[in-house]
């Protein structure tokens, strides 16, 4: 009788020991530094937020820290932006760009992996490593080779592609460069994703009569949902934030460049023109937001499933 | 419905890996063949080799008349179970079943009758447009089989399907398994590595070690005249008893006690095999008593195991669950010499 009365509430004394006070330190202290770590990674960006509603005569006598006082907001600053710059066309052109080049790595880094995971070829560990030890390469290494083969060998500049009049040839020369440079990490994830699906699957598959191309697109790809979701994620935003590639293939024409060469040239083209960067940075990080947020379930599912299976 | 041959089939992975060793089996139509043995014996080689899912490295495999070797697996008329039943887990019930006979481009409702027809057969009607992730172990067991039903094939491989469920739900699939069988008239192919499904469920039982097929019979025939050492320790639980004996004549003799043999054999060294239930609490007719300092007693209701020392051997027995006895007592036991076998000491072949 005494142990059923006693049993209901926590004996005080075993709610103060030592071991129930660690316990409450460090959930504090990891919601300290958890916090800590988010604030400080969400300043530059809110910093940017507050700027780019600020005036811009504001913006440069105070930090956007005392915007509050006094208190005085516009949404001028994207009007102009929206006006003055080609953002628009930049906004498309970006599109362009990202979409091909996040289909194309993706959709041919599946074939491969599948094959580097399920199928049985002499050398396939050797060629495996040495795709995998592309990882390692900087891709600015590969500039000015590539560069040189594309105009020289090819001819393929934004004005001779612009010519033949095929919409979006212009872009070829970069799909292609941020294909080869996001293949080797998409043949690394799916491959390893895929090797973790059950042999028995595939062998079951076999038995009922289903042949290569029929197991890859009818198991192994509704099965890799998440993995594929993640390197989609991964190549979009990369893609989409990238500067230098665009740069180097594209380079600065308006009719061609994306978003990041646009605002690029802002503050050049527009001489004082940082108000102007605050707002058009905003709008160039709409379209990761909605990504990020969109597939944020299968991204982080995603790593998981593909690398602790190493 | 066909007939399944082994013919001197030997898989071997490397020069000096090999799992199967001069496999000669023959499987009659519709029968219930059951290959079984401790892991790594090579019974699931064996059966991956006739599915198509490995390479066969020498010899021959026949389904019917027809040699096997080169054709392809999907090519060779067969269904296999899993022990992982390896559903596609993204498809739901119905498109699992459904999925071997859209790869044979059959008509929709031809494969709509035959699922339905094996849905049924399996009590999986309410289940159809389920995932598999939402069913229960034996369901997702029951889909395996419905996905192998469907396309009547000639001959049902089973990889250890009833090795992920629970011991009741066991018992229940291992009856419902042979109904199964009858019902459906082909040949099954079953393999296992517990003893108990074998003798339980097969019409013959093949059984493998470190490669090597031991001895091919019924379950009584495997049961009562094991081929040798091996197959007598294998079938049977609680295993047999082993006794180190030397033999003159017609007598056995063990550290602890004699036993009559039925033939005379010649004189020399051996082992002396009896099952628990040649022991009994009456003396035996013959003279072949032996005491037992009993150590373990275990009471099963049914039966009473007792566990013990005879002379330096260690002896179970299996006595009426009404005979009094107590650890630490000395039982007085008779064997039954009818059921008793002898092993030769070197090769582990039996006498009789």
């Amino acid at each position: 009788m005494t142990v059923a009365a006693a049993a209901p509430s926590t004996p005080v004394a075993a709610r103060f020991s030592p071991n129930w006070i660690s316990a409450q330190l460090q959930r504090y202290v990891l919601h300290i530094v958890v916090i800590g770590l988010t604030v400080a990674w969400m300043a530059p960006t809110v910093g940017l937020l507050v700027s780019s509603f600020r005036p811009f005569a504001l913006t440069k006598t105070s930090g956007w820290w005392s915007a509050l006082t006094p208190f005085q907001f516009t949404i001028q600053n994207y009007t102009d932006v929206l006006e003055q710059s080609n953002l628009g066309q930049a906004f498309f052109n970006s599109f362009m760009i990202a979409v091909p080049a996040t289909v194309l790595p993706v959709s041919i880094g599946a074939f491969a992996a599948y094959s580097f995971a399920w199928m049985k070829f002499p050398g396939r560990n050797w060629i495996f490593l040495a795709l995998v030890g592309l990882l390692a390469v900087p891709l600015q290494l590969t500039f000015v080779p590539v560069l040189t083969f594309y105009v020289n060998t090819l001819h393929w500049t934004t004005d001779n592609l612009e010519a033949t009049g095929i919409p979006g040839l212009p872009w070829l020369p970069v799909w292609l460069a941020h294909a080869g440079y996001g293949l080797p990490f998409s043949i690394y994830l799916l491959a390893n994703f895929f090797r973790g699906l059950p042999s028995d699957l595939f062998e079951s598959a076999e038995i009922d009569g289903a042949g290569t191309l029929t197991v890859f697109f009818r198991i192994i790809l509704p099965l890799s949902v998440p993995a594929l979701a993640s390197l989609v994620i991964f190549q979009f935003l990369w893609v989409w934030n990238d500067l230098l590639v665009a740069l180097i293939y594209v380079g600065g024409a308006p009719e061609v460049a994306p978003m990041t060469v646009n605002l690029a040239n802002l503050t050049t083209s527009l001489g004082q023109g940082s108000n102007l960067l605050t707002a058009a940075a905003f709008f160039s990080m709409i379209i990761p937001l909605i990504v990020f947020l969109s597939l944020q379930r299968y991204f982080v599912r995603g790593i998981l499933a593909g690398s602790v299976k190493g | 419905m066909s007939s399944v041959t082994y013919d001197h089939v030997v898989k071997r992975y490397t020069a000096d890996v090999t799992v199967v060793k001069d496999l000669n089996v023959d499987i009659k139509d519709k029968e219930f063949m059951v290959l079984v043995g401790p892991s790594g014996c090579g019974k699931s080689t064996a059966l991956r080799m006739l599915a198509g899912l490995e390479s066969i490295t020498e010899g021959e495999i026949r389904i019917g008349e027809r040699v096997v070797n080169n054709v392809a697996a999907k090519d060779r008329d067969i269904a296999m179970v899993f022990q992982s039943y390896a559903l596609y887990p993204h498809m739901s019930v119905y498109d699992n079943m459904a999925f071997p006979l859209q790869m044979q481009h059959m008509k929709k409702d031809e494969m709509d009758r035959r699922v339905k027809n094996a849905s049924k057969i399996l009590g999986l009607d309410p289940f159809l447009k389920r995932k598999p992730r939402a069913l229960s172990g034996g369901q997702r067991q029951r889909v395996a089989l419905g996905r192998a039903i469907v396309r009547s094939p000639k001959v049902f491989l089973l990889d250890e399907p009833l090795s992920n469920l629970d011991a009741k739900l066991r018992g229940q699939t291992r009856i419902e398994l042979q109904k199964l069988h009858r019902e459906l008239e082909t040949t099954f192919i079953y393999v296992t590595h517990d003893q108990v499904e074998a003798m339980t469920m097969g019409d013959r039982i093949a059984i493998m070690n470190g490669g090597i097929l031991q001895q091919v019979g019924t379950p009584g025939e495997v049961y009562d005249h094991p081929a040798n050492l091996f197959v007598a320790g294998f079938i049977g639980t609680p295993t047999m008893n082993f006794v180190p004996v030397t033999t003159s004549d017609s007598t056995a003799k063990a550290s602890g006690f004699e036993a009559k043999l039925p033939k005379s054999v010649a004189a020399g060294k051996g082992t002396l095999g009896f099952r628990p239930e040649a022991l009994t609490d009456r003396p035996s007719a013959d003279g072949s008593n032996l005491q037992m300092k009993v150590d373990v007693v275990e009471r099963l209701g049914s039966d009473q195991y007792l566990y013990g020392q005879v002379g330096s051997d260690q002896v179970t027995a299996r006595v009426d669950p009404r005979m009094k006895v107590a650890p630490g007592d000395t039982a007085q036991l008779g064997l039954d010499t009818r059921s008793i076998h002898l092993f030769d000491a070197e090769s582990e072949a039996a006498f009789f």
